[in-house]
C-alpha cells in the first residue's frame, strides 16, 4: 500500500484527518508530518486546514512548507481540505487580505452578514452542518458517491474560483460555491471528508486509490 | 434544497457512564458512551455531544478516554463540554479527537476566555453553551437570565445579551438549554430558541424539554433553530434518530436522510 502523508503545519488537529484515512483505507500507511524530506517521499499528500487564514499562511512560511506543497502538488495525488483549499487560491479576504499559494486563481470570499435563503430565511455564518454537493464534472474521486450526496461543512468563507472549468462540486448557501475543485492530480474540498460519515469516507478511500489522472 | 437541520444526541457522561436525570436529580444509567455513539452514528445522527458531568476533577482522565475511542470509530462532528476551563483543556479535547468544546460557566467568570480560544483554535470548534431560566413573570415582557449550577444560580446576565455578546466574542454556535426545561419532556422553551436564534448570526442548537418527536420539528419551525438536542428519548430506545429524521422530514423541514 501506498504512503499517505498529512501534512502538520501547526493548524491543529490532524488526529480526525488521520483516524478517517486509516478507517476508509485498509492497511493504509498514514503519517502525519512536517518534515519536508518525508512529505516529498510520501506517495499522497493531504493538505488539511483548521481555523484562521493569516495563521494557516504563516505557519506554512515558518516551517518552510509553502514551496514543499507547490513541488508536491504538481508531482502527486493530493488532496486539500476546507481552509487547506483556501489556501490554494490568489488571495482571501480573511483577515483584512492575506495572498495564498496562487495554485489556482481566484479569491476566498466571506459569506456576508444578512444573507437570506429562498424562502427570505436567515442564513447563518458560519454555514456548518451538512449540505449537498452537485457533482458539476466527473471525478475518480466521486465514484461510489451519489451525486447531490450531503457532507459536513463549517466555514465562513468560501472559494471563488476565476476559471469555471476547475470546479467539480458545486453547493449553495445564500450563493453558489465551490464546494470542490480539481485540476491534474489535485482534488480540493471546502467540507470535511473525515467528518462526513459514509459520502466522506468512499471520497477518502477513492483518493488512496486514486492515480491522480482527471478522469474516470 | 440545501443545507440540512441538524439532530444531536447529546450522552451526560458521569465517571464513563452515559446517565441522565430528571432536572438533574434522579440519574438513570444509560450505558456505555462508546456503544452509544456508535449506535446513534449508526441512524444517522448528525453529531454527537458528550456532556462531563463527572464531579471530581481526578475522574476527567476518563472523558479524554471516552472521546478518544468513539473519534476512531464515529466520523461525524464530536462536540465535548463540562469543565472546560482552560485553552489547555480545549487543546485536550481537540487532540483527543473533539471536533468541537462546549464553554459554559468559564465564559461566564472569564468572557475574555472565548476571545482567547477562537483566537487560538478558530471559532468553528467553540461552541458557547447558555443555561438560561425565565425570570419575567406573568404578563411581563419576555425576560431570561443565565443561570450556573444546573439552574440553581443566577448571573443576573440577559441571556440575549450574553448570546449577541458571545457571537461577537467568537463563538461559532451558541447551545442554548431552557433550565425550566431540562428533563422535563414537555418540549423546548420556544420563545426563548426564537429570541435568541433570531438575535444572532451564529447556528443556535435548542436544547431542553424533549419529550416526544414532534417537540423536534417546533424547535426548528418554531423556535427558529438551526439544530436540535435531545437526550432522554433517544437513551432509552424511545425512539431512532431515523424516526426523529423521518417526522422532521414529513414536516418539511430538510433533513440528512443517510
Amino acid at each position: 500500500m501506498d504512503s499517505i502523508v498529512i501534512i502538520d503545519y501547526g493548524m491543529g488537529n490532524l488526529h480526525s484527518a488521520a483516524k478517517a484515512v486509516a478507517r476508509a483505507v485498509e492497511n493504509a500507511d498514514v503519517i502525519i508530518s512536517s518534515n519536508p524530506d518525508e512529505i516529498k517521499k510520501a506517495d499522497r499528500v493531504v493538505f488539511p486546514g483548521v481555523g484562521a487564514m493569516r495563521d494557516c499562511m504563516s505557519g506554512l512560511q515558518k516551517s518552510e512548507l509553502d514551496d514543499v506543497i507547490k513541488q508536491v502538488a504538481k508531482e502527486k495525488p493530493f488532496l486539500a481540505i476546507c481552509v487547506g483549499m483556501q489556501a490554494l487560491m490568489d488571495h482571501s479576504e480573511e483577515n483584512n487580505g492575506v495572498d495564498c499559494l496562487g495554485l489556482f486563481s481566484g479569491d476566498v470570499r466571506y459569506f456576508g452578514d444578512s444573507m437570506t435563503g429562498d424562502a427570505g430565511e436567515q442564513l447563518k455564518v458560519p454555514h456548518m452542518g451538512w449540505n449537498q454537493v452537485a457533482q458539476t464534472k466527473p471525478h475518480p474521486l466521486w465514484a461510489g458517491i451519489p451525486d447531490e450526496s450531503r457532507f459536513y461543512f463549517v466555514h465562513s468563507y468560501y472559494v471563488d474560483a476565476k476559471d469555471e472549468n476547475v470546479i467539480a462540486g458545486a453547493t449553495d448557501y445564500g450563493v453558489k460555491f465551490a464546494a470542490s475543485i480539481a485540476r491534474d492530480n489535485i482534488f480540493a474540498v471546502q467540507f470535511h471528508p473525515e467528518k462526513s460519515h459514509r459520502a466522506g469516507l468512499t471520497l477518502l478511500a477513492n483518493f488512496a486509490r486514486w492515480n491522480g489522472e482527471n478522469q474516470c | 434544497m440545501g443545507l440540512a437541520k441538524r439532530i444531536i444526541p447529546c450522552l451526560d457522561v458521569d465517571n464513563g457512564r452515559v446517565v441522565k436525570g430528571v432536572q438533574f436529580v434522579d440519574i438513570r444509567d444509560a450505558g456505555d458512551p462508546v456503544e452509544i455513539a456508535r449506535r446513534y452514528d449508526q441512524e444517522g445522527a448528525d453529531e454527537i455531544t458528550f456532556l462531563d458531568i463527572t464531579a471530581s476533577s481526578d475522574d476527567r482522565e476518563t472523558i479524554i478516554h471516552v472521546v478518544e475511542a468513539v473519534a476512531s470509530q464515529v466520523f461525524i462532528p464530536l462536540t465535548v463540554g463540562g469543565g472546560i476551563r482552560k485553552v489547555e483543556d480545549i487543546r485536550r479535547m481537540l487532540n483527543a479527537g473533539a471536533d468541537k468544546v462546549g464553554i459554559n460557566t468559564a465564559a461566564i467568570f472569564n468572557p475574555d476566555f472565548v476571545k482567547e480560544a477562537a483566537e487560538s483554535f478558530g471559532s468553528q470548534c467553540i461552541v458557547v453553551a447558555i443555561d438560561a431560566k425565565k425570570v419575567s413573570k406573568e404578563g411581563e415582557l419576555n425576560r431570561w437570565e443565565i443561570f450556573t449550577h444546573g439552574g440553581r444560580k443566577t448571573t443576573g446576565i440577559d441571556a440575549i445579551e450574553w448570546a449577541i455578546k458571545m457571537a461577537a466574542y467568537g463563538a461559532g454556535e451558541i447551545l442554548l438549554t431552557s433550565m425550566d426545561r431540562d428533563g422535563t419532556k414537555v418540549g423546548f422553551d420556544l420563545e426563548l430558541t426564537r429570541a435568541i436564534s433570531e438575535a444572532v448570526n451564529v447556528p443556535v442548537i435548542a436544547s431542553g424539554g424533549v419529550g416526544n418527536l414532534q417537540h423536534l420539528v417546533d424547535g426548528v419551525t418554531k423556535g427558529k433553530a438551526d439544530a436540535v438536542l435531545a437526550a432522554s428519548i433517544f437513551h432509552f430506545g424511545e425512539h431512532t434518530i431515523g424516526e426523529a429524521k423521518q417526522v422532521m422530514q414529513d414536516a418539511g423541514i430538510e433533513v440528512r436522510l443517510p
